[in-house]
C-alpha cells in the first residue's frame, strides 16, 4: 500500500537550481514591496485628502486588493489585460498583481498606523515653522513606519508565498517554477516540494529573525 | 510688537472670540487668565495662525498673520508657542527634538545646530539628558524641552499655553521657573495661565477674559487687588482661595 521509495539524493542534486529561482523570488519580493510601500503612502494620502475622486481610488484598490483571492489579482494582471491587448511577461505580471496586494494591505496598515499618532504632533511640527511636507516627512511619517513595521514584515512573508502563484501564470524560474519544472522531469514530486517548502520556510524565518533586529536597532525609544 | 485689533473667532455657532483688542509691546510679559472656555488659549493659536479668525486683524512686527501673501512657516519662527501637552517627538532624542526645526527650517548646518540645542538645555536645566528618548523624561522635563525646542529658533516672541496645567503639582514649580527665569531675562511673553501666584509675580500686565471677551487688563495689582469689573472681581476671589 505505501510503495514509495524516497529520493532525496536526487532532489538534493536539484537543489542549485532550486536556490537559483528562490533568489528570484526574494528579487520579486523585495521588489514588490518597494514599490507596494510607495504605492501605499500615495493611496494614503488619497485617502486622507478631502476629494472625492482620490478617495474613491483607494477605496476601490483597497476593497479588490482585500477581498479578491491574490491568484485573481495575478491572473488580471496577465490574462486580464491580454484581453485589451496588453501583454507582460510572467514576470512582470507576477510583480504587478503582488505589488497590487501589497499595495492595499499596507495602505490599510498605514492609516491605522496615522490614526494612532495624535495630531498635535503635526501641529507641534507646523507651529516650530516646518511646512506641512516638513512635518509628516520628520516627525509623523518616522512614527507611522515604526507603528506598521511588523505588520510590513507579516506582508513581506506574504509577498514571499504568494510568488508561488506565479506557476498559473507560466513563471517558471521562481523557486515554485524551477520546483515545478523539475517535478516534471524526474517526478519526485514529494522530494522535490518538500526540498520547496523547506527552502520556503527559510526564507520567511530570515525575514522575520532579520525584522526584530531590525526594529531593535531602528527604534530604540 | 504683537497688535491685535477687534479679533472675531467662531467655531460652528460657537462664538469664542468676540471682538479682541489688545497690543503687547516687545519685552513685555502678558499674562492672560480666565475661565475655561473664555477663548484664551485660541487667541495664541490665531496670533501664530494654527487657527484662521473670521475678522480683525493681528499683525506682529508690521506683518499681518491672516494676510493672503504671509508666509506663515517663516512668521511662526518668530513666534514660539508651547502648548499645554508638550508634544515632545518620540522618535528622537531629547537634543533631536531642539536640533529638528533649526537645521530644517533655518537651514542651519549640523554642528552649530547641536551647539545652540545643548545650550538651550542647559539653559532649562537639561543639559544632562541630550541624548535620551523622552519617554525616559518626567511630564516637567518633558514641558522644559518643549520651551528649549521653541527657544532654539531665536524667537522674538514666546506663547505658552497653560504649560503647567497637565503636570502633576509636583513638577509645576520647575516649569514656572523656567518662565520666571525668560521673563527676568527679557523675553517677550504671551502667558495663558492658571497660576495666579505666578502671574501676579511675573506679569507687567495681566488680562482677564471672560466668555470671548477681554474683560478687564491692567497691572497686577490692579487685577488681582483693585479689580474694577465685578466678574474679574469674583474670578480673582475663588481662585485664590
Amino acid at each position: 500500500m505505501f510503495s514509495y521509495t524516497f529520493q532525496w539524493k536526487q532532489a538534493l542534486a536539484k537543489l542549485p537550481l532550486m536556490l537559483d529561482g528562490a533568489l528570484v523570488t526574494i528579487e520579486i519580493a523585495l521588489l514588490s514591496m518597494a514599490i507596494g510601500i510607495v504605492l501605499a503612502v500615495v493611496l494614503t494620502g488619497f485617502r486622507l485628502s478631502n476629494n472625492r475622486f482620490l478617495v474613491a481610488i483607494t477605496t476601490t484598490w483597497v476593497e479588490l486588493a482585500r477581498n479578491t483571492p491574490a491568484l485573481f489579482q495575478i491572473y488580471m494582471a496577465h490574462f486580464g489585460v491580454a484581453s485589451f491587448g496588453v501583454h507582460f511577461s510572467p514576470y512582470v505580471s507576477l510583480l504587478i498583481g503582488i505589488t497590487f496586494n501589497n499595495a492595499g494591505y499596507l495602505s490599510e496598515n498605514f492609516r491605522g498606523a496615522l490614526k494612532a499618532i495624535p495630531d498635535t504632533q503635526a501641529r507641534a511640527a507646523r507651529s516650530l515653522g516646518m511646512s506641512a511636507v516638513q512635518a509628516f516627512g520628520y516627525v509623523v511619517l518616522p512614527q507611522m513606519l515604526r507603528i506598521a513595521f511588523l505588520p510590513m514584515t507579516n506582508q513581506m512573508v506574504w509577498a514571499i508565498l504568494m510568488t508561488s502563484l506565479g506557476i498559473t501564470v507560466g513563471m517558471n524560474f521562481d523557486l515554485y517554477g524551477v520546483t515545478q519544472d523539475l517535478n516534471a522531469l524526474t517526478f519526485r514530486t514529494f522530494e522535490l516540494f518538500a526540498l520547496a517548502a523547506v527552502i520556503f520556510y527559510v526564507m520567511t524565518k530570515i525575514i522575520q529573525i532579520g525584522a526584530r533586529l531590525i526594529a531593535t536597532r531602528l527604534f530604540r525609544y | 510688537m504683537i497688535e491685535i485689533e477687534n479679533v472675531r473667532k467662531s467655531f460652528g455657532p460657537l462664538e469664542v472670540l468676540k471682538g479682541i483688542d489688545l497690543t503687547v509691546q516687545k519685552g513685555e510679559v502678558l499674562t492672560i487668565i480666565g475661565g475655561s472656555g473664555s477663548g484664551k488659549s485660541t487667541l495664541l493659536t490665531c496670533i501664530n495662525g494654527l487657527e484662521p479668525i473670521d475678522s480683525g486683524r493681528i499683525k506682529v512686527d508690521g506683518t499681518e498673520v491672516h494676510a493672503r501673501g504671509t508666509d506663515l512657516n517663516k512668521l511662526r519662527t518668530k513666534l514660539g508657542i508651547v502648548f499645554q501637552q508638550w508634544n515632545a517627538f518620540p522618535h528622537l532624542t531629547v537634543m533631536e527634538n531642539v536640533m529638528l526645526a533649526p537645521r530644517k527650517v533655518l537651514g542651519i548646518g549640523k554642528a552649530e545646530a547641536a551647539a545652540i540645542a545643548e545650550k538651550q538645555l542647559s539653559h532649562v536645566g537639561l543639559g544632562d539628558k541630550l541624548d535620551v528618548y523622552p519617554s525616559r523624561l518626567s511630564g516637567g522635563q518633558q514641558q522644559r524641552m518643549a520651551i528649549a525646542r521653541a527657544l532654539a529658533m531665536s524667537p522674538g516672541y514666546m506663547l505658552f499655553d497653560e504649560v503647567t496645567s497637565a503636570l502633576d503639582p509636583q513638577l509645576v514649580g520647575e516649569v514656572l521657573d523656567t518662565l520666571r527665569m525668560l521673563a527676568s531675562e527679557g523675553m517677550t511673553m504671551i502667558c495663558v495661565t492658571h497660576e495666579m501666584k505666578f502671574a501676579r509675580e511675573v506679569s507687567d500686565r495681566v488680562a482677564f477674559f471672560s466668555k470671548g471677551v477681554m474683560a478687564e487688563i491692567g497691572t497686577p495689582q490692579q487685577i488681582f487687588d483693585a479689580p474694577q469689573n465685578p466678574e474679574t472681581a469674583a474670578f480673582v476671589k475663588m481662585t485664590q482661595n
